[in-house]
């Protein structure tokens, strides 16, 4: 599934940085200790992973969303 | 054909009380589990926060370790209910095993442990919905968890099988004071309860471990708890 991008819901997000202990590939931390997510699609053999952050984040807070409307139906919108 | 005593007479094998001690062990061992479980996931409330900041529980036994114990004690859960169930000296049912009093064994203690079957499968269920749940929604059935371990406690002190060994009381009670210690700090950290409310919770933590042990020297610890409990006649002979 090529153009899944990470996204942050900055309302939730409490800077656990679960997705950072678990994806340091595609995601750093800032200054202030929260996420950032790298904003390219998300590399098919990261995918598993990307999926594990975004069910381990203890706020529910990172969240895969298609980056063009090929991939709508594979991946949940919001989700 | 073993004649006479002594050790072939022993030898029986399968015992005959296999799944019944099976069952007891797998009780035990569940409630190291849950107790593991539950009071890491109250720890991680107050020290799996922030990297840097207010985190003093790495991950590993924040997520993981409370995970994998919870997931671990779910399969112990099965061995556990299926044992009674397969059990003859027990009149246990699988609908028994799920609703509350169907059964004639020690029936509110068998309760006990039935309804913190149901609230573990809730947990679970709800944990696998999650991302669907939202974080609210999955909030509120998970702290059902300790109430689930609390029936645990009930339902192992009630039934009363092997409280009577000193090394189990002593597990029971050091489990109680795990997630006892682990419940006032998670209290600490609750900011939406009062000051007044937050005192009350924590003496109401504090004071059950020794209400409790009155009722065990009153109750179960005594030598005919079987009756009071309610074991029916056939089934009266071991405990």
């Amino acid at each position: 599934v090529t153009g899944t991008r990470l996204r942050v819901d900055w309302v939730r997000c409490g800077g656990h940085l679960s997705c950072a202990d678990l994806l340091p590939e595609l995601i750093g931390v800032d200054e202030w200790g929260y996420p950032v997510p790298a904003p390219g699609p998300v590399p098919p053999d990261l995918l598993r992973l990307a999926r594990r952050a975004r069910s381990d984040c203890p706020r529910l807070a990172l969240r895969l969303t298609p980056g063009d409307g090929a991939d709508a139906r594979r991946v949940p919108s919001g989700t | 054909v073993t004649a006479g005593p002594g050790p072939a007479a022993v030898a029986a094998w399968p015992d005959p009380k296999a799944l019944w001690y099976l069952d007891r062990a797998a009780g035990l061992v569940l409630l190291v589990l849950l107790t593991v479980a539950v009071a890491l996931g109250q720890a991680s409330v107050r020290y799996g926060g922030r990297p840097g900041r207010d985190r003093r529980l790495p991950r590993f036994l924040a997520v993981d370790l409370h995970r994998n114990a919870a997931l671990l004690g779910l399969s112990l859960l099965a061995v556990h209910v299926g044992t009674a169930v397969a059990d003859d000296f027990v009149d246990i049912t699988v609908v028994d095993a799920v609703l509350p009093f169907g059964s004639p064994y020690r029936p509110v203690w068998l309760s006990a442990g039935t309804l913190a079957l149901d609230l573990l499968v809730a947990v679970a269920v709800t944990t696998a919905l999650r991302r669907r749940l939202g974080p609210a929604g999955w909030r509120v059935v998970h702290r059902s968890g300790l109430a689930a371990w609390a029936l645990a406690v009930g339902h192992g002190l009630g039934t009363g099988s092997d409280i009577r060994r000193p090394w189990v009381l002593a597990l029971v009670f050091g489990c109680v004071a795990v997630v006892g210690a682990a419940t006032v700090l998670r209290l600490q950290s609750a900011p939406g309860l009062s000051r007044g409310l937050r005192a009350a919770a924590c003496l109401l933590v504090l004071t059950a471990p020794l209400v409790t042990a009155g009722w065990l020297r009153a109750g179960p610890l005594q030598a005919d708890w079987g009756h009071p409990a309610g074991t029916p006649a056939p089934a009266g002979g071991h405990r």
